[in-house]
């Protein structure tokens, strides 16, 4: 207390500094944020960084913070230092002592547990690692005492007592129920969206403290919230809220009797019941099931054939961070595969989580302010513009016969790749129809920016293309599912493809021959126009592999009958021969046992 | 309803004046030294009515008001049904008269020592037909402040003070939620996320001679002690300006305060700054882009 006054009365008002730079980011509205930041960006350099402590110039965990930490948060822990440009979320200011992770009221100080348990977890979801294994026990008690010199709140407040946290009630279908009504009734949809994919209406101007955009979480993904997915974790954030975020604290709720501790927990246990019981686990194949003879393939996204499909296999995607422009802020994390075949045709189902039926002009705003945010030269001259979802499978051209396979970033003019590519809306749509479902098309593509259509001039302009690639996509409460089919083999030469165990070349337009029984590569790429994703701005993947099951040859079920009966045959005869062994030996014995009494 | 940070809030705005009053001093004051100043405090002369002095005015507008901003609230329709004739923004208003409206005008340097205790009526933000009202507010130290919900469905209220601690909470049905704020602190953003049209302000001061300027302009800062002041005026487009005013025994003085179109171009619109009423400063604050002097005048 007394610290803070002491201060800010002290000649040399060194905070100045600060507030300075916050007003400057805060009033992005008038002037835009790119020059707010500049204008921040310049007063930090002209102004002497703020004064610490005496004692703090030999504070242990000063060579700790400096050399791990002050790349993003800064040497000052302003939460500017040299890479923080390059994210979103941005690092952490330390010197306003606003932590989102905390087991304190609202505007309450964290614990030093607190902070310690993000410095050693990290923040999923962010560029925040955890630094467990990484540092000692030691380094990373320094560490908490370290950044919380940066504040004098630390100083000047009472040391903060942690929220009771009782134990979770049991979960049941009643309470999954009554969670669900209280979604509704407190309208967390208004972020979160009906189905907590994080598309609610409010979620386009969502800004954090600072002025930068900043996304309602997916509720259905809570491997990647912030302070962990279990069910404690999310009711502790619901009671204590995300200093520093919109999302409030629903603590005075229960205060003001409007709803019972025991139902915020069932509110929990509903969030916790959106994603899965586990983190889905990466795999590298994807595997396509083959249909039984006389049924058929699905054709759209909720047809009830897909229920023939082996587990979805989930595939993780990032931002596209090794070409410029690059893309640090990327919606879709991730995508879910599932794959069916009949020996003619193959089709897929993807399904992945993204906010916006882009193109629409609600979001065209949220473009505008992640645009303003991002390094100037990651987005020169983009401008924000009604832009389509997008989704890209890519396929080398030829099948490798080796471990050889194309670069996996849309290959290089040397070896381009195949592409199934899908878009929500056609070229000139600004605002995409609800029931549209895009369009696909067949590619050739020797690099991110460097998509060429198969068909000369198919741009997608023309409705229903020519090609052998259909598309079948709806959109709903903030996730794409989409249906692609292709005929394994568009060639007409002949080949029997499933013989060959070498290379498979592309067919004369350069489409990928698919081939039950073997590795086939595969990548995945998503883009989100709503938030100025297209070309090199947006999510990619390594290679995978898709296998297609063979049909299961008959020798499969004749021969462990044949091998079965074999061995029953056998070992009747070795019985039989042992029993007549026996019964000679029984008659040996009997006539020598008189001799042996004798 | 009163939470476990309402209290401590209250215990630290107890604490709090004693501090600044040290401040005063000029020198620095460690922990042992602010402690004992504290013990020696003594509450600063009562104003007495029979000299009792005031201070009033109005904050003109030159130039061409911009055209209000109209808010889509058609997700809202509840709320929208309350602006039959359309909502906007509350950023600048001009009044009819010319003057302008939502200015927070508040006694920024001259009472010395003397200390005033909060109010204990509560100042009441109100969410109705999802804009605050009122829109720009003043509070004192350590006073309550009521935040009412009365449009029955969710806003969150996210208070971004720089030198007090923040609060984020949510009213998703017609509740009222308690909390202060422990240091002087002018101006205080208040924004709700789900609505992010509303938007408010409140200037946290530890006195009451503070007020906001109406639909005639016009604000009165009454009960003064005689003596010299200066008076600050905060406008959250065209900036902060001050005039320095002397009152005498039992005496009214007007100023007046000028703002103009013009000035939202280079406008420093300070948010989360500290204030320091003890801490006599020359002219020479940065955030100042005018000065009027009325001294003398009336």
């Amino acid at each position: 207390m007394v610290g803070l006054h002491e201060r800010r009365c002290a000649p040399d008002r060194t905070p100045r500094t600060r507030h300075a730079a916050a007003v400057a980011v805060r009033r992005h509205r008038t002037p835009p944020i790119p020059l707010a930041l500049a204008l921040a960006f310049a007063l930090a350099l002209a102004l002497p960084a703020p004064e610490l402590r005496a004692q703090e110039a030999d504070h242990p965990g000063k060579p700790v913070y400096d050399r791990w930490c002050a790349g993003c948060h800064g040497v000052d822990g302003t939460g500017n230092g040299p890479a923080a440009g390059y994210m979103l979320p941005r690092p952490r200011d330390f010197t306003r002592a606003r932590y989102q992770i905390r087991t304190t009221a609202s505007g309450e100080l964290p614990m030093d547990a607190d902070i310690r348990r993000v410095i050693d977890e990290g923040m999923p979801g962010t560029t925040m690692p955890g630094w467990e294994d990484q540092l000692s026990r030691r380094e990373r008690d320094d560490l908490v005492d370290y950044i919380k010199t940066f504040s004098p709140f630390f100083e000047n407040l009472p040391d903060p007592e942690p929220l009771e946290i009782g134990d979770p009630p049991r979960v049941s279908e009643e309470a999954l129920a009554e969670g669900r009504e209280f979604y509704q009734e407190i309208e967390c949809w208004q972020c979160h969206g009906d189905q907590g994919r994080g598309d609610g209406e409010s979620a386009p101007t969502q800004e954090d403290d600072d002025g930068f955009p900043t996304r309602p979480a997916d509720l259905t993904e809570n491997w990647l919230f912030n302070g962990g997915g279990s069910v404690e974790a999310i009711y502790t954030r619901l009671r204590t809220g995300l200093d520093g975020t919109p999302m409030p604290s629903f603590s005075d709720l229960i205060d003001a009797e409007f709803m019972t501790d025991e139902q915020l927990w069932n509110l929990a246990h509903y969030v916790r019941s959106l994603s899965p019981e586990e983190p889905p686990e990466v795999r590298d194949v994807v595997r396509a099931a083959l249909i039984p003879e006389g049924e058929s393939l699905p054709t759209s996204p909720d047809d009830t054939l897909w229920s023939a499909a082996t587990e979805p296999a989930y595939i993780p995607l990032v931002g596209q961070i090794i070409v410029q422009p690059r893309w640090f802020a990327p919606t879709v994390d991730g995508v879910w595969v599932e794959a069916l075949h009949d020996g003619e045709e193959l089709a897929l189902r993807l399904t992945w989580n993204d906010p916006s039926h882009s193109p629409d002009p609600a979001w065209l705003e949220w473009q505008q302010r992640v645009l303003d945010v991002v390094e100037p030269n990651e987005a020169d001259d983009v401008e924000a513009r009604p832009r389509p979802d997008a989704f890209a499978v890519q396929f080398p051209r030829t099948l490798p016969g080796g471990r050889e396979l194309p670069y996996f970033l849309m290959g290089d003019s040397r070896e381009p790749v195949h592409l199934w590519y899908w878009r929500s809306a056609r070229p000139g749509e600004t605002d995409a129809p609800d029931g549209d479902s895009g369009y696909a098309i067949e590619a050739e593509a020797s690099g991110l920016d460097a998509i060429e259509p198969l068909a000369a001039g198919d741009d997608g302009a023309e409705a229903g293309g020519a090609g052998p690639l259909t598309a079948d996509a709806s959109w709903e409460a903030g996730r794409w599912r989409m249906t692609l089919r292709r005929p394994l083999r568009t060639a007409d030469d002949g080949v029997d493809t499933a013989a060959t165990e070498g290379e498979i070349p592309a067919d004369a337009d350069g489409r990928t021959q698919l081939a039950a029984g073997r590795a086939i590569p595969i990548a995945f790429f998503a883009w989100d126009g709503s938030n100025a994703e297209e070309g090199t701005r947006g999510s990619i993947s390594a290679w995978y592999y898709l296998y297609l099951d063979v049909p299961t040859p008959t020798s499969v079920y004749t021969t462990p009958v044949l091998a079965m009966m074999l061995t029953a045959g056998l070992g009747l005869v070795v019985v039989v021969r042992a029993q007549r062994r026996e019964e000679r030996n029984d008659d040996h014995e009997s006539n020598e046992t008189p001799r042996r009494e004798a | 309803m009163m939470s476990k940070l309402n209290g401590v809030i209250v215990i630290l705005s107890l604490t709090a004046l004693p501090v600044v009053a040290a401040c005063g001093g000029g020198a620095p004051a460690d922990e042992e030294q602010a402690g004992t100043e504290d013990a020696q405090a003594e509450a600063g002369p009562a104003v007495d009515p029979a000299v009792a002095a005031t201070i009033t005015g109005v904050v003109n507008f030159e130039g061409t008001a911009p055209e209000p901003e109209s808010i889509d609230m058609d997700a809202e329709p509840d709320c929208a049904e309350k602006h039959p004739d359309g909502a906007s923004t509350q950023e600048v208003v001009v009044n009819d008269d010319g003057t302008l409206a939502n200015v927070f005008v508040h006694v920024r340097e001259g009472l010395g020592d003397r200390e005033f205790p909060a109010s204990s009526d509560p100042v009441v933000l109100d969410q109705d037909g999802c804009v605050y009202h009122p829109h720009v507010f003043g509070i004192q130290v350590g006073q309550t402040l009521t935040i009412r919900n009365s449009d029955g469905l969710l806003h969150n209220i996210n208070a971004r003070p720089e030198e007090n601690r923040p609060f984020n909470i949510s009213q998703p049905v017609d509740m009222d939620t308690e909390r202060s704020f422990a240091v002087p602190e002018v101006m205080i953003p208040i924004q709700c996320d789900v609505h992010g049209w509303m938007q408010a302000y409140v200037g946290v001061v530890d006195h009451p001679y503070h007020a906001v300027s109406g639909d005639d302009g016009s604000f009165t800062l009454e009960n003064l002690p005689p003596g010299e002041y200066v008076v600050e005026a905060w406008h959250e487009r065209y900036g902060v300006q001050t005039a320095n005013v002397t009152v005498g025994e039992q005496e009214t003085e007007e100023i007046e305060f000028t703002y103009d179109a013009g000035m939202a171009q280079n406008a420093d619109v300070p948010l989360g700054d500290p204030i320091d009423l003890h801490d006599d400063h020359g002219g020479d604050d940065p955030r100042i882009t005018a000065v009027e002097d009325a001294d003398g005048d009336g």
